[in-house]
């Protein structure tokens, strides 16, 4: 019997130790990155088995409020702080550009095979309530040859809060009066047509299942549910189509990026860019609660620049173009 | 090793019990018992009471931390949050009113649909059903209840939705579209959508509590009003019916307390538009729904303060619903009692 109490209480001790010896980061925020990120945190445990990073997807507005209340190491947030938000904080946050996405309009119109082009008018007079039917004669305009049916336009947005919504309505402030002086940007917004679906899956969803439809949502969901997305006229004046290339020209046709990182590249001025793109970043505060952890934040920040950004492809998020990721090197360099 | 002392403890061993040593031991020890039962009494007591005070102290801890974290709306909108129907995070306008109407109309129109048909159930099963069916039947209904919502939220938009949209509504606005009420566009999803969706999860915790207090009616009651030539029909009003009445306004207001504060099922099929539309075919929006929807994106602090605001007000409906709730109830017993005395 003691024999068995004395080998418990040994075993008990070194499990104890070796839970020591590892090291546990917490993070938390947006949930548009999470599968990369939780593939990087996988991959970079396997390298470094005494380190854990715990990430949990709580929404960038999460991610934004436990940074602020230092209740993590590190956030995560689709939309950049405001300034007031920055003011919050008891320490210098750094925006750290991770990956890119981009939101695309899905659509349902049985009868229409052809992929549709949508400018930026067409898209706001669709989502401001302007365009109520499909055979309005402006859609036809832009998609010469397409004939629309009678049917009902009917809007699907995200009903929760979410980066989507953020980046998308960013896009359309930046290109509609109408939509600027009206909902405006930001995760959630007073849509003024339309249904509301809760996350990608249920717009998706929602779309597929109403003839006449129109939604938006993340590239992968798009991609990975077969559905019709319409390419996006961008500044330039070009029609393109939603793809790794294309967001990734966004971000890299922005003229002047800004130190901190906090820029919108959605209606990016590049030639070949999709207009409605994002960065997603993680907000890392610049004195940490250890300095041990510090250490390891950076040495997986640069981990994550040198062998991370080639894992996002298969996943259908865009790397950070070269440009970027040298400044974003640079940035790392600077915090201590 | 433990059983088997246990069992020498509490199984008398009789040939112990007859021997002249046992019995003059047993007299101290039925003295020692008396003085630790008496403080396991007293403890006993102050160990329920603790339970019972928790409670109280969960509920007074809730209400505060609610109240606190609203204040900056409190002060920012009064009592015109109650009042407008506008919902602008971007520009920091909030109202409640759209989610209180949808609130309040989705968990009605569950209650219609879903209280006769339970009290149907339980009347059969009570009174009508073979004696083999009943076992199965009730535990088909309590089976309903384990549904997690999020299963009914997905058989509704995938399954539910879709009938209504190509039949059910279709059906309404041609034959009753003259009540104002099924009009408009026919989404499928909706307020209507949502009341059904409501009233199937409902249909189980009404249905085995009136089952249960309308078993507890007794016999005597039945067969008296069966003596005196009653039909079977006018045996269950009369007799059953009546006599349960109370129990099963109980049920009621437990069905109504699920549907007001239930979450995913009714976000996932109300549609989530702030507006207050007379059609039930028109989407709309709940107080938990606009919190499960939008808490975890909220950053500004006046636009998070209105959410938990929106949590107070549930809290205040719910309890507000169930005091109405209580007084139906006492007066329908002080009634009765009245009848009884007479």
């Amino acid at each position: 019997m003691i024999r068995r109490l004395a080998f418990v209480f040994c075993s008990t001790l070194l499990v104890c130790c070796a839970a020591a010896a590892q090291t546990t980061l917490n993070g938390a925020g947006a949930t548009f990155p999470y599968p990369i990120y939780s593939k990087w945190f996988s991959e970079y445990h396997n390298q470094h088995p005494d380190i854990q990073i715990n990430y949990q997807s709580i929404g960038s507005g999460g991610g934004i409020r436990q940074v602020l209340a230092g209740t993590v190491d590190f956030g995560a947030s689709d939309g950049p702080m405001t300034d007031d938000q920055l003011s919050q904080a008891k320490t210098k946050i750094y925006h750290i550009p991770t990956v890119l996405g981009s939101v695309v309009p899905v659509y349902n119109l049985p009868g229409v095979s052809t992929e549709l082009k949508f400018t930026p008018q067409v898209l706001s007079d669709i989502f401001v309530g302007k365009i109520v039917n499909w055979n309005d004669p402006a859609i036809a305009k832009v998609n010469p040859g397409v004939k629309f049916p009678n049917q009902p336009v009917l809007v699907v947005h995200r009903s929760d809060g979410s980066g989507t919504t953020y980046c998308f309505t960013d896009y359309l402030s930046k290109i509609s009066n109408d939509w600027r002086s009206g909902p405006g940007k930001g995760t959630s917004v007073k849509w003024p047509v339309g249904l509301g679906a809760k996350g990608n899956e249920g717009v998706s969803g929602m779309v597929r299942q109403m003839e006449g439809s129109i939604g938006y949502v993340e590239l992968i969901y798009a991609v990975q549910n077969k559905m019709s997305y319409g390419s996006m006229q961008n500044a330039s004046g070009n029609f393109v189509k939603a793809s790794l290339d294309s967001t990734a020209a966004a971000a890299a046709s922005v003229k002047s990026m800004p130190p901190d990182f906090r820029v919108s590249i959605t209606n990016a001025p590049g030639k070949d860019a999709y207009p409605i793109s994002t960065f997603t970043w993680l907000l890392i505060p610049a004195q940490a609660k250890e300095a041990s952890k510090q250490k390891i934040i950076l040495d997986f920040l640069n981990w994550m620049l040198d062998s991370g950004e080639s894992m996002a492809a298969q996943l259908t998020y865009a790397p950070l173009p070269q440009e970027v990721a040298t400044k974003v090197r640079a940035t790392v360099k600077q915090i201590h | 090793m433990n059983g088997s002392l246990l069992k020498a403890r509490y199984q008398p061993d009789p040939a112990a019990a007859s021997s002249p040593l046992a019995e003059t031991t047993q007299v101290p020890r039925r003295k020692i018992h008396l003085k630790s039962s008496r403080l396991a009494d007293a403890g006993f007591r102050y160990l329920m009471l603790g339970c019972a005070l928790s409670v109280l102290a969960i509920v007074v801890l809730i209400v505060r931390e609610l109240f606190l974290r609203s204040t900056l709306s409190l002060h920012a909108f009064g009592l015109k949050f109650l009042m407008t129907q506008s919902w602008d995070p971007v520009n920091g306008d909030f109202g409640a009113l759209a989610f209180i109407y949808g609130t309040l109309v989705s968990s009605l129109l569950a209650l219609i649909l879903a209280v006769p048909l339970s009290i149907g159930v339980a009347t059969f099963t009570t009174e009508l059903c073979p004696r083999i069916l009943r076992g199965p039947l009730s535990y088909m209904v309590e089976l309903l209840a384990a549904i997690p919502s999020v299963i009914y939220g997905l058989w509704g938009v995938f399954v539910l939705v879709p009938i209504l949209r190509q039949y059910v509504q279709p059906f309404l606005a041609k034959y009753f579209g003259w009540t104002g009420l099924f009009g408009g566009y026919q989404f499928g999803i909706g307020m209507l959508a949502a009341g059904i969706i409501l009233a199937v999860m409902i249909i189980p915790i009404v249905t085995s509590i009136t089952r249960e207090v309308m078993s507890a009616v007794p016999t005597a009651q039945r067969e008296g009003v069966l003596a005196i030539g009653a039909t079977r029909w006018e045996m269950i009003r009369v007799g059953v019916l009546r006599n349960a009445r109370t129990g099963i306004m109980g049920a009621i207001i437990l069905g109504l307390g699920r549907a007001l504060g239930e979450t995913i099922a009714v976000t996932m099929l109300i549609g989530n538009r702030p507006e207050i539309a007379k059609s039930l075919f028109a989407p709309g929006y709940t107080l938990a729904s606009v919190i499960a929807n939008e808490f975890s994106e909220a950053t500004e602090d006046l636009y998070l303060s209105a959410l938990v605001e929106i949590g107070l007000v549930l809290f205040a409906i719910t309890l507000l619903v169930n005091i109405v709730a209580q007084l139906m109830v006492w007066s329908i017993t002080r009634g009765s009692a009245r009848r009884a005395a007479v």
